[in-house]
């Protein structure tokens, strides 16, 4: 994907196109608001809302009080009471405070109910490391809530996909989490004129490739991108295959790119231990075991709370070289 | 009690007074029969009964209006029956049948209804607590004459989730009517160990929030406190709350072998229990006599027989439907 704005198509950032999407959504149903911390006056803290409080009114774009569990919860009810509820939790940190909201509530109450009470509610949050926000604020915990049935999880990992999940998570009728890469906010891409609702149901491949894929989502897609890239230099043909969605899992997806490549490796800001990439590791030996070549590699955040410094935090998360030599390691055949 | 049993004040009507108290009965024994179906194991899991508290919920109804909604706690078959979900379905989902409210899902703890807005069953104490403030914001958003009554314990108070949904509903001066049913034990702790500060109207005042306390075992009395607190919140004066004064008198779950309590503690609540207060109010007052207890006792009995038969005659839900409901289906 190159940056340059071509015909039809424009840059963007993250920021703008996450905007855009809230912008669209708020314009287009009186029933969508905007609930969470600083998320008007302040601008939001990733400043995704700046200038809503304006256009949209007190009403619509509703600063909270420091109670997660309050708030979500109360999304929750306004969601069975007829409204749209998007609710901003700052960080995924901050979302375990809501846990008990997200999934002894949101997740249950429509199977609990036999099929009487759905919650169409959609819960952004910013996740991942990077920024040097050390241990309460640096986590990637999406694979938690990708572990329980009855909650939708996405990983929007570009600009057509921050803008255009939203769109569809408030669709749904019921609860999608949507986690935002805190790197990514700056990012700039490139979005069609007509941009719209993606599907938030399906993998996609980002790069073509047949000797290794790159199995990933949301922050760390761009550097299997970037790794993808050395990795040609070297003669390694690599594809990158991007989840886009961590509940449901696009299987189809992740045994069709198993299959032509014969060799992965997943990238996942996640720790190894019980994490998403664990999971999917374990559905490639059960449904694509013999289309492998060599065992499933994994770079994941290592196992310590992420750390302030600089050079700690860098060593500890994924990086573009730990990356390259993974795949180097399972094209040479030594997984 | 030694002293004669006050008549009715001439300003109550006497059809519902007898009427009230029918809903008590009927709940009490509705719960006696669910005890014994639990003992034959056709219910199981957990089942807390309600008995002794009946005059709360039986108040709190009255006030409640068809486009409201009852967001309760685990121990809600009452308030489930006096919503108006009908018996039959009620039973039937505690037997873990087809014919149940939630298809058998729920069970004893979770009870749903949505023609009636009765939004569970919650059994994480205080967890429905912010779910009705967002109910509440639903219909302030919408302009829609709704209050959200939202019932739980006084174990309840101990639990963020409810300064945070108290300091919310406040905030936003919000229709919502918080119901705590102060039985004075959070399973086997005591109200005076587990609060510091035990008169827990204060709570409710230190956020601003219109607060009473009144006798739970009197059923006038609580449904007068649910008509002042409906009148306040429906004019727009944001959200109340009221502390019933109650007593359980039956263990906490079916497990509870009640270590913390004596039998005489008990006994002395019996005696002061909400259906034997208001009998003998109705008989002082002449409403009530042997034979019109025995014909409204039979009444109810015939109910709960149909019940229970309805619940037995019902289908399992079958094991291949296990999956369906984590997701709507419209959208699948």
């Amino acid at each position: 994907m190159n940056s340059t704005a071509t015909e039809g198509m424009r840059e963007i950032t993250y920021r703008e196109a996450a905007r855009e999407a809230l912008h669209e959504a708020l314009t287009n149903d009186d029933r969508v608001f905007l609930m969470g911390e600083d998320v008007g006056r302040y601008g939001g803290s990733y400043a995704v809302s700046l200038g809503f409080l304006d256009e949209f009114g007190p009403d619509r774009i509703r600063d909270t009080p420091l109670s997660e569990s309050a708030f979500v919860g109360a999304g929750i009810g306004a969601a069975i009471g007829g409204m749209r509820p998007i609710v901003e939790v700052m960080t995924v940190n901050f979302s375990l405070l809501a846990a008990d909201q997200i999934i002894n509530t949101a997740a249950t109450y429509l199977h609990m109910s036999g099929g009487q009470f759905n919650v169409p509610l959609v819960i952004r949050m910013a996740t991942g490391g990077g920024l040097q926000l050390a241990a309460q604020h640096s986590h990637s915990l999406e694979n938690l809530y990708a572990h329980v049935p009855g909650l939708k999880v996405v990983v929007p990992g570009t600009v057509e996909d921050v803008r255009g999940m939203l769109l569809t998570a408030l669709a749904d009728p019921d609860p999608v989490l949507i986690f935002e890469h805190i790197l990514l906010y700056n990012r700039k891409g490139v979005l069609p004129v007509q941009a719209g609702a993606v599907d938030i149901d399906q993998a996609r491949v980002r790069r073509e490739g047949t000797q290794v894929s790159l199995i990933t989502y949301g922050g760390s897609l761009w550097k299997c991108l970037d790794a993808a890239e050395v990795l040609e230099q070297q003669g390694i043909d690599a594809e990158v295959l991007d989840l886009r969605t961590l509940r449901p899992l696009d299987d189809a997806s992740i045994m069709a790119t198993v299959t032509k490549t014969r060799r992965v490796v997943i990238v996942d800001e996640g720790w190894r231990s019980g994490g998403i990439s664990a999971e999917i590791t374990a559905r490639i030996h059960e449904q694509a075991f013999y289309e492998l070549d060599v065992p499933v590699q994994r770079v994941c955040t290592a196992e310590v709370p992420i750390p302030y410094a600089k050079q700690l935090e860098e060593a500890a998360l994924p990086q573009v070289s730990d990356i390259v030599a993974a795949a180097q390691r399972v094209v040479n055949g030594h997984g | 009690m030694n002293e004669a049993p006050k008549p009715l004040p001439d300003n109550v009507d006497g059809e519902h007074a007898l009427a009230l108290f029918t809903e008590m009965v009927r709940v009490r024994r509705f719960e006696e029969k669910c005890a014994e179906m639990y003992s034959k194991g056709a219910i199981r899991g957990f089942l807390h009964l309600y008995i002794g508290e009946e005059a709360v919920g039986t108040g709190i109804m009255q006030s409640v209006a068809p486009q409201d909604a009852v967001v309760a706690t685990y121990r809600e078959h009452g308030h489930a029956l006096l919503r108006g979900i009908p018996m039959n379905v009620v039973m039937a989902e505690m037997f873990g049948k087809q014919e149940g409210c939630c298809r058998g899902r729920g069970g004893s703890m979770h009870l749903f209804d949505k023609d009636t807005h009765f939004i569970g069953g919650n059994a994480i104490v205080g967890g429905g607590m912010p779910v009705a403030v967002g109910y509440a914001l639903a219909a302030s958003m919408r302009g829609q004459d709704a209050v959200a009554w939202c019932i739980f314990g006084e174990g309840a108070m101990a639990e963020g989730e409810f300064h945070e949904s108290m300091n919310l509903a406040a905030l936003w001066q919000l229709p919502v009517v918080f119901c705590c049913e102060n039985n004075f034990y959070a399973m086997g702790t005591a109200l005076e160990r587990s609060e510091s500060e035990t008169r827990l109207v204060e709570k409710a005042r230190s956020y601003k929030v219109t607060a009473e306390v009144v006798d739970g075992m009197d059923v006038l009395a609580t449904e007068a406190a649910a008509r002042r607190a409906a009148e306040s919140t429906r004019t727009g004066n944001g959200p109340y709350f009221i502390e019933f004064q109650t007593y359980r008198f039956r263990a906490h779950s079916m497990f509870d072998a009640e270590r913390y309590r004596c039998r005489e503690e008990v006994h002395e609540h019996e005696l002061h229990g909400p259906l034997r207060i208001f009998a003998a109010r109705l008989q002082a007052s002449g409403l009530l006599d042997d034979e019109k207890r025995a014909a409204l006792e039979a009444e109810i009995a015939a109910e709960i027989d149909a019940a229970v038969a309805f619940a037995e005659a019902g289908t399992p839900e079958p094991v291949g439907e296990l999956t369906r409901y984590v997701y709507s289906e419209a959208h699948v």
